[in-house]
């Protein structure tokens, strides 16, 4: 385990000493390329800016987060008890999904302010591979097993209770961890979109804002809290799938997720 | 004469695309009784299962209990099909869950249960931490905890090793002597068919139906020794040659 994570750590110090010396070397101006020393002290400079966006950027994922679960679940659930709506809706929600999400920001911008579009784009993006992959999920249950509950005279509600939604379970787990990233995505799309047009508080604003003040350092360190939030939120629903997963053996894991659109 | 239990008269299924799985079959289930269905894979002998279970209809024919109704019914299937994601416990617990029972109220009869296949100190054990042969245990355990007038399995020690498998087999002969339900047994072993059954009903190959019937005189209860005994042996003898001729029959 030890190893393992020497090796790649190994590589990442290597290529920022490799860009430190090269800049360093080369003499490259700050304004063209930042070493990583000087990113590193802009961050700390910078601070009270950026730890403030950081927080406008992470509390508007989690909140899509949340919305894309709750709402994800609920209408994989309505799909699987009532298989018209799913041939109604799908259609409309797969649409949503492969318009990417930032030629639709713009668009949100017009209708709502600024922190509600960011928060409408990180959903959009976040919703559907919760629903893919707890559809999926919902429809992947034991065949006997399923036999048996018909045969014991289960209900449709006590099939879903006791038999598809644990079911989905790891299915639904797999697009949290897809959802968790694409939220970010959607939240920094949306917010250079709103950056553009000279709104908004985020970090994605803040890239933004330097870019045009020409302050790169800055830039870059905006980038380097989107990486780390980004690193941070994948860990955690990692953890909590790998918690609430415990009990399962590891054939039980789902061997394959529904192909969520990574694009953006 | 016991009285019977069921009766199959004429029954035939199709599937959806056209294959035959039974034609005409005719079954008769006494009550108490051990009954193997011996036959080919692919024969139809697990939709005979599902039919009786009711997990399936008929296209002709009918089925007639005793009573009218279709009785409690257990069912194991090949694989131990536990929820991987519940204790022994709840896997147990399943059928009465779902007939409303609560946890409070079902618990000695689960425990009572997990004693019979020998698991009482793997009630709090998952079935990933269980071995193949103690998950079937579990299996059988939720089948008989509403206490089946008819236990339905379908090839459910198939996918064991033999030690396990014929350990297994006395055990279940043992849990049938003692809770007296009916058995209707898929197998397409010879010997385990010979091992454990009152009564083997040899099936012919697609579209199924009963080619031989061969009882086997001997008590319920039979141990290792059953084995070397003549019944045994002329009844695995008398059951291959029924198989042999249903193959042949088919290859003409």
């Amino acid at each position: 385990m030890k190893s393992d994570r020497i090796l790649p750590l190994a590589v990442f110090m290597t290529l920022l000493a490799g860009w430190e010396g090269i800049v360093r070397g080369l003499g490259i101006a700050p304004y063209i390329l930042p070493a990583p020393s000087l990113i590193l002290s802009t961050l700390a400079e910078d601070w009270t800016i950026l730890s403030a966006s950081l927080w406008v950027t992470l509390r508007i994922t989690a909140a899509a987060l949340v919305l894309a679960t709750v709402i994800g679940v609920a209408i994989a659930i309505l799909f699987a008890q009532f298989r018209w709506l799913e041939r109604s809706f799908l259609p409309v929600a797969v649409i949503l999904q492969v318009t990417p999400i930032i030629a639709i920001a713009p668009l949100l911008l017009v209708y709502l302010e600024p922190g509600s579009a960011v928060l409408a784009c990180a959903f959009l993006v976040a919703f559907f591979p919760v629903l893919a992959n707890t559809a999926l999920g919902l429809g992947s249950a034991d065949p006997n097993l399923r036999d048996l509950f018909t045969l014991y005279g289960a209900s449709a509600w006590q099939q879903m209770r006791f038999l598809r939604l644990p079911s989905a379970l790891p299915y639904f787990l797999g697009g949290l961890r897809i959802a968790g990233g694409l939220a970010l995505i959607g939240a920094i799309a949306a917010e250079i979109a709103a950056g553009a047009a000279g709104q908004g508080a985020g970090l994605a604003y803040r890239i933004v804002e330097a870019g045009y003040r020409l302050n790169i350092p800055r830039m870059f360190a905006s980038l380097a809290l989107i990486s780390v939030a980004g690193i941070a939120i994948y860990s955690a629903l990692e953890f909590i799938s790998q918690r609430a997963l415990r009990r399962w053996t590891e054939a039980s894991r789902p061997k394959g997720q529904a192909s969520a659109f990574t694009d953006i | 004469m016991t009285p019977e239990l069921l009766n199959l008269h004429g029954v035939s299924k199709s599937f959806a695309n056209g294959t035959q799985a039974l034609a005409g079959l005719e079954l008769k289930l006494s009550r108490g009784e051990f009954v193997s269905l011996l036959g080919p894979s692919g024969c139809g002998k697990s939709t005979a299962l599902r039919l009786i279970a009711g997990l399936d209809t008929p296209d002709a024919g009918h089925l007639s209990w005793l009573g009218g109704t279709r009785p409690e019914i257990g069912f194991v299937f090949q694989e131990p099909t536990l929820m991987p994601w519940a204790s022994v416990f709840e896997n147990v617990w399943l059928p009465l869950r779902l007939k409303g029972v609560s946890r409070q109220k079902a618990t000695a009869a689960i425990e009572e249960t997990l004693a019979l296949v020998g698991l009482s100190s793997f009630i709090n054990a998952f079935p990933r931490e269980l071995s193949g042969g103690m998950r079937m245990r579990v299996s059988i355990a939720r089948a008989l905890v509403l206490r089946p007038t008819l236990l339905l399995m379908d090839e459910p020690f198939a996918a064991l090793d033999e030690i396990t498998r014929s350990k297994l087999n006395r055990d279940l002969l043992h849990l049938q002597a003692s809770l007296g339900m009916t058995i209707l047994f898929v197998t397409h072993s010879v010997y385990e068919s010979a091992y454990l059954s009152s009564r083997i009903c040899v099936f012919s190959q697609r579209p199924g139906r009963i080619a031989a019937e061969i009882a086997i005189a001997a008590p319920g209860t039979r141990d290792e020794t059953f084995r070397l005994s003549q019944i045994y042996l002329d009844a695995c003898a008398n059951a291959s040659a029924a198989l042999e001729e249903t193959m042949r029959g088919a290859a003409a």
